[in-house]
């Protein structure tokens, strides 16, 4: 169980995990570790948190901000501070814990469902959602316990990750409601109704009432294609344990790419409809969406590359020309 | 405010790029689908993404193409055009389990007629492990398919991408 104190007073609870303690106020969680301190705002902060909790600690490192957050070992987590940061690291600032996922996992969760306010969905666009500031006011469960969607095989396939509808509560988003709802023509013959299938795959995407959340909509073997709709800021830097790709299906969205250890700039990525890029398995990206965009993320779930990775058996670039 | 949404098509696609700080752009393989597809012959099965085995295919869809079958489900989404999906169920095993990757086929397919779809920009298909599967586009399109490197396959990633 997360070890938790009585509620400040400013009505929230406090929360630690071995070394680490974690405190908020009206404006800002407030991390402490034997040796330093950080500050974030509470915004960005528990829309970190959210992604982290909701990917299961996601595929490599989840980065809160430039100093704070998580390393995925697959059964264990690396909680952190500084550990990825060339200022921190060059006077030996940083600290970092080992733990068992589902022990991070129950202190995260549980200060997540504390810490966020009635009316903030940390999923949603900021121009969709209420503020996540000032004192305890109520809490928001349902929006903060979405599952992810992983297709096995393909989204609307009976057995499968269901279709998107009015009907089903998924409206089309407001900033697609141009986006086509038209359905493909699926003629099967009897017999064959299970196998002969297809989707509105732009159509789901827009119905999408998060953001920065991919979901799986194929898979062929550990190639995963997984769909998004992105707006404002990526409120993490993901740090890649392996390549993955991104195919820019509607609008724009820019990706700053740092050096995944480091932090020092490596580039910046212009991505526009039918605009294809790789990232690197040694490097951390954020993105910027300024209308919201369909992106796809291309995945390989396979659990042994990050260890291919790290042991430099694999390069991080996915092909040479 | 309601914004329009921007998709791209082989009429009407504008790149954006990798700006480069200390890196080199060959590491992001930048292309675009449209680009490559405007640049293909029909049917022609250009990587545009590669994960060790696996590889997302542009393919310019125009005419009719090839049977074709795989031993695993492959996914085409439309990313422009209208494009019929013919399937058929393949009566003999004509890929081994163990080929990966997209096979041509010779001729028709024997097999009972599984169906047809009609896909349009946006949509989504399963092309199933075990079924013959031909393309056929009265207008070029354009079609991103997930899939396995095969040996239809081409990679010319100096040819597309930023350098």
């Amino acid at each position: 169980m997360p070890q938790t104190n009585a509620s400040n007073e400013y009505g929230y609870r406090s929360f630690s995990v071995g070394g680490f303690s974690f405190e908020r106020d009206e404006y800002f969680a407030h991390i402490k570790w034997p040796g330093g301190s950080h500050t974030m705002p509470m915004d960005a902060f528990l829309r970190a948190l959210m992604r982290d909790i909701s990917w299961s600690f996601f595929y490599g490192i989840v980065n809160f901000d430039q100093v704070f957050g998580t390393t995925n070992h697959y059964g264990n987590v690396d909680v952190f501070a500084g550990l990825y940061n060339a200022g921190y690291r060059a006077q030996n600032k940083h600290h970092v814990e080992n733990f068992k996922t589902e022990e991070v996992r129950a202190v995260f969760e549980a200060m997540l469902d504390d810490w966020t306010n009635e009316g903030f969905d940390p999923f949603a666009a900021p121009e969709e959602t209420g503020t996540p500031f000032g004192p305890k006011r109520g809490g928001n469960r349902a929006a903060i316990t979405r599952k992810r969607l992983v297709a096995n095989r393909m989204t609307g396939m009976k057995g499968d990750i269901p279709l998107r509808t009015d009907a089903a509560g998924n409206p089309v988003n407001r900033q697609f409601a141009d986006v086509s709802q038209d359905e493909p023509e699926v003629h099967a013959e009897p017999g064959f109704e299970n196998e002969v299938h297809a989707f509105n795959f732009f159509g789901y995407v827009s119905r999408s009432d998060v953001t920065w959340n991919p979901s799986v909509c194929s898979a062929v073997k550990y190639s995963q294609v997984c769909a998004t709709t992105e707006e404002f800021i990526l409120p993490i830097i993901h740090g890649n344990d392996r390549v993955e790709w991104f195919v820019q299906l509607s609008d724009e969205i820019h990706w700053d790419i740092q050096d995944r250890e480091s932090g020092a700039p490596r580039a910046r990525v212009v991505m526009k409809p039918g605009d294809v890029a790789a990232m690197p398995a040694d490097i951390r990206h954020q993105g910027y969406s300024p209308k919201r965009s369909m992106l796809l993320v291309w995945e390989n779930n396979d659990a042994t590359l990050p260890d291919l990775y790290a042991k430099k058996k694999l390069k991080p670039n996915p092909v040479d020309f | 405010m309601r914004r329009e949404t921007r998709f791209g098509s082989l009429e009407h696609y504008e790149k954006g790029g990798v700006e480069v700080i200390n890196d080199d752009p060959r590491n992001y393989a930048f292309s675009n689908i449209f680009e490559v597809a405007s640049k293909s012959e029909p049917y022609e099965k250009v990587a545009v993404g590669k994960n060790l085995k696996y590889v997302l295919e542009a393919i310019r869809a125009e005419g009719t193409s090839p049977w074709y079958a795989a031993s695993h489900d492959e996914a085409a989404i439309v990313m422009d055009g209208e494009i019929e999906i013919r399937l058929v169920k393949l009566e003999d095993k004509l890929v081994a389990e163990d080929h990966e990757g997209t096979t041509m086929l010779e001729g028709n397919p024997k097999g009972k007629k599984m169906g047809y779809i009609v896909a349009r920009r946006g949509h989504m298909a399963l092309l199933p492990k075990g079924a013959a599967y031909q393309f056929h586009a009265s207008k070029p399109g354009v079609i991103l398919l997930q899939t396995i490197r095969g040996d239809l396959t081409a990679e010319r990633w100096k040819d597309i991408c930023q350098k």
